[in-house]
């Protein structure tokens, strides 16, 4: 029998699950060793008995706790998929900010008819097996992580930096070009696609155990960023790990 | 049927959370909104206070189908700002890549979305068996459009070396070469689009609307360009919010927009609507085949619209590509700024309609952002759709009434997590 798959989402923007379509098409033989179940974007048919979840999107508010509680309760496995439900990615951006504030912004005086809290990544919420990081997931990343749930195995991401990618892509360094980059610390796995094509990595697939962020964040004053640039780089994917290892809560 | 409850909680086949209620009692149409229960999302407050080169880069992340688009309207917006003038190669190539970005949307919605109801069936998944050619002409013509996406800023989702100015990388004269014959031979793709697209029974409903897009000189525009109406009257950029006069309703975490009328439609058939003349003209004569001529007041027929901008964006990027080879591709660097606080909007024509992005930047750091987005000036327009169309259906059994209304949301394809993430047909 076929494991069933189901796709969920939360807050996000579906660009990883628009990858995992791609790859789909692009992998189709992965079809045939799976059986999506349910996937909103996709399709309209709808099953309940998946034993693996994909979830892309972090938790933004608390009635989606009991939604994201009952995909865990019914899978075997579940996924963390993109940066978002790995991280809270760039929707935790604003947990460093006053909520009231940042909901008066943007609705005004109608600012509690919508419900929304500090965003969380999945594994605030339940315990999650296995993540693949990125924004969006990397495609190779997702066939391979298939493969892997297939075989009872927890797809492995690599927990040394982005550097190493990026040196066996023979990228010049971006410090070197006399910009900036975060690849010291961040994870690797996506080979370097930015500084490839010229931009420093922002962090997307988080950060690596233990990072030095004393040096990481000399690194960028030494080469001429204000301490406002460095932390508006250090908070585009990376606003709930740092507030975490700095021991603080959303404001 | 004279007592009907809708409720369609979470619309299927299109991106984001969205539910429909309908409620008509003794024959009177008590409710019919189109609730966007999506989480607020909040870009604009996240952009405060970060420098100007993470706008495009952030905004990109509103929505995983137009990232392009995003990026290309927050550029255009932070260099109205900035006093930064784009070199002919970047207003090229961003062309190129947007593109690459309505093909691939607009394939995804036709194929994907909106054929399989037309098709009697749930996904597209089935096809597979039953149509293989047509699955494998939609995967071969997603394929290229991504390909071309990321040849030009190296990744479809998500932009990566678009910049302010300008690229930070640039395709070869060899990508592009193979990327113009691949375009021509999807030609025959095309036409075979045109042929399904015709096949099809669209359902016969209309009403007249106001359609918006933007509009520039000879050029079926895609970015920058002025606010045209087909109800007369045309606007600088500037002016965006004399049109778009937003409002916050109770039913939907995205905001409403109304301008001459109760509501105005955005998107392919309101482009189609305003710049017909302006299309290459193997899609002017597409659109003969599919019997459109403007103005097409029919919104089931948006998926047909799109069917017209997929030849008209295959021929264009050819003839874009055969610019940029004949210039040569230049390393440059971006264009630099000529000042660091400003003001701006910049625009484009996303796939479902008209994007505004707003920025008020203070020394480098965006101190003020408002972005409009397509779904949400769209959804109005919708509603009153819905409100026009369930009278006249009150004969048929809830299954297809249910099924008529999803479908007419589905044509305009909307964008759930861009206007701020909707859809769900709920009969209360
Ligand atoms: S991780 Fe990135 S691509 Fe994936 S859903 Fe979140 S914002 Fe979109
Ligand atoms: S460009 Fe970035 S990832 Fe590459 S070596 Fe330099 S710091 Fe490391
Ligand atoms: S280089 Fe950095 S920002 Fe870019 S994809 Fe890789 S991890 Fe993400």
């Amino acid at each position: 029998m076929k494991p069933k798959v189901a796709f969920f989402e939360f807050t996000s923007c579906e660009g990883c699950q628009l990858t995992v379509l791609d790859t789909l098409q692009r992998h189709p033989e992965l079809l045939e060793v799976i059986e999506i179940v349910q996937f909103r974007e996709a399709m309209s048919e709808r099953g309940e008995d998946y034993q693996i979840a994909f979830i892309e999107g972090s938790c933004t508010r608390p009635s989606d706790e009991a939604k994201i509680r009952e995909i865990r309760e019914q899978a075997q496995i579940v996924v963390a998929l993109g940066a978002c439900a790995h991280l809270g990615g760039i929707n935790a951006i604003r947990n460093r900010m006053p909520l009231e504030q940042t909901r008066e912004y943007v609705y005004g005086d109608k600012k509690d008819w919508f419900e929304t809290y500090p965003a969380r990544p999945l594994s605030a919420v339940i315990e999650v097996d296995a993540v693949i990081p990125g924004c969006p997931i990397d495609r190779k990343e997702f066939a391979t992580a298939v493969t892997h749930l297939l075989q009872g195995r927890k797809p492995a991401i690599p927990d040394y930096p982005l550097c190493i990618d990026c040196k066996l892509t023979e990228n010049v360094c971006m410090f070197l070009r006399g910009q900036t980059c975060l690849g010291p610390v961040t994870r690797a796995g996506c080979e370097a696609i930015c500084p490839a094509q010229g931009q420093g990595c922002e962090g997307c697939r988080g950060l690596i155990p233990s990072p030095n962020m004393h040096s990481i964040k000399q690194a960028l004053r030494e080469h001429g960023m204000t301490e406002d640039q460095i932390a508006a780089k250090l908070s585009l994917f990376l606003t709930y790990q740092t507030m975490q290892l700095e021991g603080v809560t959303p404001a | 049927m004279t007592t009907l409850k809708v409720d369609v909680h979470h619309v299927t086949r299109v991106e984001g959370h969205g539910n429909i209620v309908v409620d008509v009692q003794n024959g009177v149409l008590k409710q019919c909104d189109l609730q966007i229960v999506e989480t607020p999302r909040f870009f604009e407050a996240m952009l405060r206070g970060r420098p100007y080169l993470d706008a495009s880069h952030l905004t990109s992340r509103i929505c995983g189908i137009c990232a392009v688009g995003h990026a290309t309207a927050s550029l255009r917006a932070t260099e109205q700002a900035l006093g930064v003038t784009p070199s002919p190669q970047t207003t090229l190539l961003r062309k190129l890549n947007f593109h690459g970005e309505i093909l691939d949307s607009h394939i995804l919605h036709i194929y994907m979305l909106v054929a399989p109801d037309y098709l009697g069936v749930g996904s597209v998944i089935p096809l597979a068996q039953s149509a293989p050619d047509v699955v494998l002409r939609a995967l071969r013509m997603k394929q290229l459009a991504g390909d071309l996406c990321a040849a030009i800023c190296g990744r479809h989702t998500h932009p990566i070396s678009m910049t302010v100015g300008g690229f930070t990388h640039f395709p070869s004269l060899e990508t592009l070469r193979e990327l113009r014959a691949r375009l021509v031979a999807s030609r025959a793709d095309c036409d075979a689009t045109i042929e399904l697209l015709a096949g099809l029974d669209f359902p016969r409903f209309e009403r007249d609307t106001e359609y918006v897009a933007l509009h520039k000189g000879e050029e079926y525009c895609f970015i920058d360009g002025v606010i045209d109406s087909s109800d007369g009257g045309r606007w600088d950029l500037e002016d965006y919010r004399l049109i778009t006069n937003e409002t916050i309703v109770p039913h939907s975490s995205a905001k409403h927009t109304r301008h001459q009328r109760d509501s105005y439609m955005v998107g392919a058939l309101a482009r189609f609507n305003i710049n017909h003349d302006k299309l290459h003209p193997r899609a002017r004569a597409a659109a003969e085949a599919l019997g459109l001529a403007p103005k097409v007041i029919n919104p089931y027929l948006i998926a047909a619209a799109q069917a017209v901008e997929v030849v008209h964006c295959t021929e264009d990027a050819i003839l874009l590509i055969d610019q940029l080879l004949e210039m040569g591709i230049r390393h440059e660097e971006p264009a630099a700024p000529t000042r660091l606080t400003g003001e701006g909007v910049g625009a484009a024509e996303v796939p479902r309609g008209t994007l505004f992005h707003h920025y008020q930047i203070e020394d480098g750091a965006i101190v003020g952002a408002n972005c409009v987005i397509p779904t949400g000036q769209n959804l109005a327009n919708i509603e009153l759709d819905m409100r026009a169309l369930v009278p006249t259906i009150l004969d048929r059994s809830q299954e297809d009434i249910t099924l008529a209304l999803e479908m007419l949301v589905r044509a305009y394809d909307p964008c759930i997590s861009c206007s701020t993430h909707m859809l769900n047909v709920r009969f209360v």
